[in-house]
């Protein structure tokens, strides 16, 4: 029984069936790729897992709890952190406040109106956050603003800001997408030292097979909505219908 | 100090000085010289700075930190400045009981339009908070006539009950509103030579109230709260994903920044206890979104500044007329006094609203952080110069 069980979850949109039957399990502490050609609907799963998108059939179960029909903010609470494919960070605040706001988020839940205490009080979540900034290597830049940082180092702060909510599964949707070749490997290295350092399961979307080979230790492949095969990444790189479906038939 | 920090303490207390002593700093020019139609020190007026003053604040709660842009928070004001009036009405001349009523009454009508119109955000809140605004000036102002009375507006009359205070006084005339015996209007008046500055007891009640609602703003600027209401503003999405739901927060603020609008309602009502539909109409509602943007919108002390100037504006500007003008250029040739008084004429009197509208326009297209951005960039330009100043002298020194 894996941490998320994904079971015959199907989606149409109007004349388009984006997910069908598909079955996955995510085993804890693993790192698990998804990967696929352009529409085959990678993101479609991913939103089915976060809330974004209610599947037509089937169910998800994150950790024996339904994750169905909740909002984003309360899956999150159940331990499901999402890294974005554009790095989404509070732009207009600074990188501390970006790296506060989940602390406080895991400390006093969804909503705390505390509206008369000083942020500045607030030793225990400025503690935490200077101490995530540090491990993220990002401690001199914490009066900046987030949104003036390159595009690396957003992506940085975000998984920063993921990690610090202590979550049990963290996903992330094309982490690389769109970086140049130092950054991509800067966060391979990155993911690479949260897998081995923390008790976390990382679920992971990719297109790049440099960044899926040298993280992932499971591997689901989908194709048309359906998923072709799941294996351990020294089988999918031989797996002949993985060529054909996915790397081209001329690869 | 107060749970501040230094440089919040200061503005605080800047704002107190500011406001403590505003009957000599808005009288600066003596009684009977030309100037004296610039002084703004003058109770009526004073009282409406202060009460625009919470009015604006409250209002950047809700759009300088959610971003949210409410086009109906003249609606708060006018539910305000209703319950402070029937409480005046029914229960006596006290201010207290009314103002405590006005920002209930304001707050249950926020908790209520808020529910309603915070389900869309971006230009659909602003029209739902538009739509429902409206829809409470047309209530009050036909709908629920036994309520408000109209188009007359609600006015005290010898007949209300006051089971607390009196009908009507001794004299047969109808009570005035008072703070435990002490009116709303008793000024004192204070000559030095050609001055007269004038001290109001409803002016300092609002007043103090404008400080500690002043306070209030702050507080909650720099608590966890105001944190995620700047969160909100800046990324809905990673909120939502962050595990925090973003809707009572909205709703939070926005009560909030109606019980402000409400505050400031039964304060107007206090000082002068009538109220009309017309406090509600959709003008009022878009005078307050002005005052904050000109005075700087999620800045502390720039609503206060951008009420203050509109309120200025409105009272000064509109007063100066034509005979003024003729009288200021009369040491002008006939002709070129006429063509001046002609050319001036439109932005003057029932005109100042085009003046305003420039003014804004310059604002807007040259410091979109309002007045206080503007003084960042004097003090700037000061200290830059100070600095090429020091710079100066210290490549001088060595060689001398």
């Amino acid at each position: 029984m894996g941490i998320l069980e994904v079971k015959d979850v199907g989606k149409r949109f109007g004349g388009l069936q984006a997910l069908s039957n598909v079955n996955l399990s995510v085993q804890e502490n693993s790192v698990h790729a998804i990967i696929g050609p352009n529409g085959a609907g990678k993101s479609t799963l991913l939103n089915c897992l976060v809330g974004k998108l209610i599947p037509d059939t089937g169910s998800v179960m994150f950790d024996g709890q339904s994750v169905l029909g909740r909002a984003p903010y309360e899956i999150n609470q159940m331990g499901i952190s999402r890294v974005f494919q554009t790095p989404e960070i509070f732009g207009d605040l600074t990188v501390l406040e970006n790296m506060m706001i989940p602390c406080f988020a895991k400390r006093d839940g969804a909503f705390e109106l505390n509206a008369l205490s000083a942020v500045l009080k607030q030793k225990d979540i400025l503690q935490k956050a200077e101490h995530m900034l540090e491990e993220m290597n990002m401690a001199d830049k914490r009066h900046m603003h987030a949104a003036a940082m390159s595009r690396g180092d957003k992506r940085r702060l975000e998984i920063g800001m993921c990690l610090s909510q202590e979550p049990r599964l963290l996903l992330l949707d094309e982490p690389t997408a769109g970086m140049a070749r130092a950054d991509t490997n800067n966060t391979i290295d990155l993911l690479k030292q949260i897998s081995d350092e923390r008790d976390i399961t990382i679920a992971i979307i990719e297109h790049d097979m440099h960044v899926v080979f040298s993280l992932a230790n499971r591997i689901t492949v989908l194709a048309q909505g359906t998923p072709l095969v799941e294996d351990d990444p020294q089988n999918i790189r031989g797996n002949p219908k993985v060529r054909e479906a996915y790397l081209g038939e001329s690869a | 100090m107060f749970g501040l920090d230094k440089k919040d303490t200061s503005l605080l207390i800047i704002v107190a000085c500011l406001t403590l002593f505003a009957p000599f700093i808005l009288n600066p020019f003596p009684t009977g010289s030309a100037m004296a139609q610039f002084n703004a020190g003058y109770p009526d007026l004073m009282q409406r700075f202060v009460i625009f003053g919470i009015f604006a604040i409250g209002f950047n709660i809700l759009f300088g930190l959610t971003g949210y842009l409410s086009f109906g928070h003249a609606a708060f004001l006018g539910a305000g400045s209703y319950s402070a009036v029937w409480m005046f009405k029914l229960i006596g001349m006290n201010v207290i009981p009314a103002i405590v009523l006005s920002v209930i009454v304001a707050g249950l009508f926020a908790l209520l339009i808020g529910f309603i119109s915070l389900r869309r955000s971006g230009i659909y809140f602003s029209i739902l908070t538009l739509a429902f605004a409206q829809m409470s000036f047309n209530l009050a102002y036909s709908v629920l006539t036994p309520v408000t009375n109209g188009e007359t507006g609600l006015q005290l009359t010898l007949e209300d009950p006051r089971i607390l205070g009196v009908s009507a006084t001794a004299d047969g005339s109808i009570p005035v509103t008072n703070l435990f015996g002490l009116e709303m209007r008793s000024t004192f008046e204070l000559a030095v030579g050609p001055w007269a500055f004038q001290f109001n007891a409803g002016y300092y009640l609002c007043a103090l109230i404008m400080l500690a609602a002043f306070y209030l703003a702050i507080r909650i600027f720099r608590s966890p709260f105001g944190m995620m209401l700047r969160a909100v503003k800046s990324n809905q999405q990673r909120m939502n994903y962050t595990g925090l739901n973003t809707r009572p927060y909205t709703l939070a603020a926005f009560v909030i920044s109606g019980m402000y609008a409400g505050l400031a309602g039964g304060l107007m009502a206090s000082m002068d206890p009538l109220a009309g539909a017309e406090r509600m109409q959709w003008t009022a509602s878009g005078e307050v979104v002005l005052m904050t943007i000109l005075g700087g919108a999620g800045t502390l002390i720039g609503p206060v500044l951008g009420a203050g100037f509109i309120k200025y504006f409105e009272n000064i500007f509109s007063k100066i007329n034509d005979n003024v003008l003729h009288t200021w250029f009369s040491f002008l040739p006939d002709g070129m006094e006429d063509a001046v008084v002609f050319i001036i004429h439109p932005f003057i009197g029932k005109g100042w609203h085009l003046t305003l509208g420039i003014l804004f326009m310059l604002v807007v297209i040259f410091l979109p952080g309002g007045l206080v951005e503007g003084g960042q960039r004097i003090k700037g330009w000061l200290r830059g110069r100070k600095a090429k100043d020091s710079n100066a002298s210290g490549e001088t020194n060595p060689a001398e």
